[in-house]
């Protein structure tokens, strides 16, 4: 697979690489994907009092264009609302770093990511 | 731009300079060029010669009389034509094939065709190592049973089947044997004057020849008979038409009689090399070879990195060139068959590189595999989520995954 050079500089220094507090109240956490489909995304976001994303790490077990897609979530998600947030697109992912369409469902995995932990922070609520 | 350390040669292998060297004799005005079908001219007869010659080397390899070699494009036009050709020539005799679900798919997608024929196929499963069970082959033959193809080497894990012991158990049986031996010609010892199979395929490219170039071996003694697949100008006693491909032919027929002198010193090496090199990774946590690592060519090492996917893997180590069983290496998004069909899970499937050695791979290719791997491993399994629950002490197999 030749990818793009965003996807490389993704892959090569991924951004936020980390963990969050799980149980604590303003940390969401959203587990996606499968082993056996060969990848899996955990991405954690943190929310200050206004609401505001101030803190986002992943960690992905996939391909590169898993990690970088996770990466560049991660980067986006900052400073923004939950609601703002929830507007994200496996399609802007795509476009951004120009996947291939064989590697798509690897930013429909990452939408899915932060839709699901956007759900797990309301649920604390 | 460097380019990146050669270590996929079960992929394929370039071709040897000695082998291209005389290749390039057969090609131009001032070489023989002409025609092996020729009988009436000097040009046809230099090519017929030419011909002949390498018939004779690829038979010496393989312990064969050069009357029962069929040249074809390529091992899987000879699996291709070992399998229909006996279907369609014994049809009367029985419907029913066995195989290896481990098998290349140059065998599997052939007996697939012949399901939608109409014939009866059955797909054995493996032992955990990769190797035949033969009670289990015992088992499958039943009186309409008319071929058993098994491969010598497997592609992917390197495993060496025991065709002597399958072969017997065929001849009891009367049933043709047919071996894939693509990736065993010139690293095996094969000796077809003894050894108890009907047919076998064999590939130039995987022993430094050229692509695009294969045999298949067809029994004289006892006469195993099979129908053409490709028709034409009755070449190769019927068998397979179309204009010989003088400088192909005579391209592998080299190669072979290079391997012939060269096996045994290049086995020896290649087996320190691998040893190396597993010794290399054996230590980490978490790490699993692929196959039994006993019956196995020298040059092959399977080995999963458990909680790291391949590709990523294989993007990490991009300065050296190698295989994985990755889904997102292939087409199909469906990890290896093969890797499944021995028994592992989908994620040590995913988790596989496949490293082969070849003629010109040295001891700093291998030190330098080492060190890359380990520390591109450690720095994914950094990242990889997995890894941080079986830290925990997760069972990711009681996990309920929302597969998509």
């Amino acid at each position: 697979m030749a990818y793009g050079e965003k996807v490389l500089d993704h892959y090569e220094n991924p951004r936020n690489v980390g963990v969050l507090d799980k149980d604590a109240k303003n940390v969401g956490t959203g587990m996606v994907g499968a082993p056996a489909c060969g990848d899996v995304m955990r991405l954690q976001i943190q929310v200050n009092d206004e609401g505001i994303i101030e803190e986002a790490k992943f960690k992905t077990y996939g391909c590169g264009s898993a990690i970088a897609s996770s990466s560049l979530l991660t980067e986006w998600v900052k400073g923004k609302t939950l609601a703002e947030a929830a507007e994200i697109k496996n399609t802007d992912i795509a476009e951004e770093l120009a996947l291939p369409p064989v590697k798509i469902h690897c930013s429909v995995l990452a939408e899915d990511a932060i839709k699901a932990a956007i759900n797990d922070i309301k649920s604390k609520a | 731009m460097s380019v990146p350390t050669y270590m996929d040669y079960s992929a394929t292998t370039p071709v040897d300079k000695r082998v291209a060297k005389k290749m390039m004799q057969y090609l131009t005005m001032d070489g023989d060029f002409g025609n092996p079908a020729s009988n009436s001219h000097y040009y046809g007869w230099q090519a017929d010669e030419a011909v002949k010659n390498a018939r004779k080397q690829v038979a010496s390899l393989i312990g064969a009389d050069p009357r029962e070699i069929v040249w074809t494009s390529g091992a899987t036009e000879s699996d291709n034509l070992a399998i229909k050709g006996i279907a369609h020539f014994y049809k009367k005799k029985g419907n029913h094939i066995i195989t290896l679900k481990t098998e290349h798919k140059a065998v599997l997608d052939t007996c697939r065709q012949l399901e939608r024929e109409g014939y009866e196929i059955t797909y054995l499963d493996p032992m955990a190592n990769g190797l035949l069970d033969l009670n289990v082959l015992k088992a499958a033959i039943t009186d309409q049973t008319l071929l058993v193809s098994i491969m010598h080497v497997n592609n992917e894990i390197g495993v060496i089947q025991d065709i002597e012991a399958i072969g017997n158990l065929c001849r009891e049986r009367k049933v043709f044997f047919h071996v894939d031996a693509a990736q065993s010609a010139g690293k095996v010892a094969i000796d077809l004057s003894t050894l108890p199979v009907d047919l076998m395929s064999f590939s130039a490219h995987k022993i430094y020849g050229p692509k695009g170039m294969g045999a298949l071996y067809v029994r004289r003694k006892p006469r195993v008979r099979i129908e053409a697949q490709i028709h034409g100008g009755g070449h190769e006693r019927g068998m397979r038409s179309g204009t010989l491909a003088t400088h192909q032919i005579v391209g592998m027929g080299e190669a072979f009689a290079i391997a012939e002198a060269e096996m045994s010193d290049e086995s020896a090496r290649f087996k320190i090399l691998r040893d190396r090199l597993l010794a290399g990774f054996i230590d980490m946590e978490e790490v699993q070879v692929n196959g039994d690592l006993d019956q196995r060519i020298p040059g092959n090492l399977n080995i999963s990195f458990n909680y790291v996917e391949g590709e990523s893997l294989m993007m990490a180590i991009n300065t050296i060139a190698v295989s994985s069983g990755s889904a997102c290496t292939s087409a199909s998004l469906e990890p290896s068959y093969v890797l499944r069909a021995l028994g592992l899970s989908d994620e040590l499937a995913h988790s596989s590189i496949r490293f082969s050695i070849g003629r010109y791979t040295t001891e700093a290719d291998i030190d330098k595999a080492i060190v890359l791997v380990r520390d591109k491993v450690e720095k994914l399994r950094d990242l990889s989520p997995l890894w941080d629950m079986f830290k925990d002490g997760v069972d990711l197999s009681k996990v309920e995954w929302a597969a998509h």
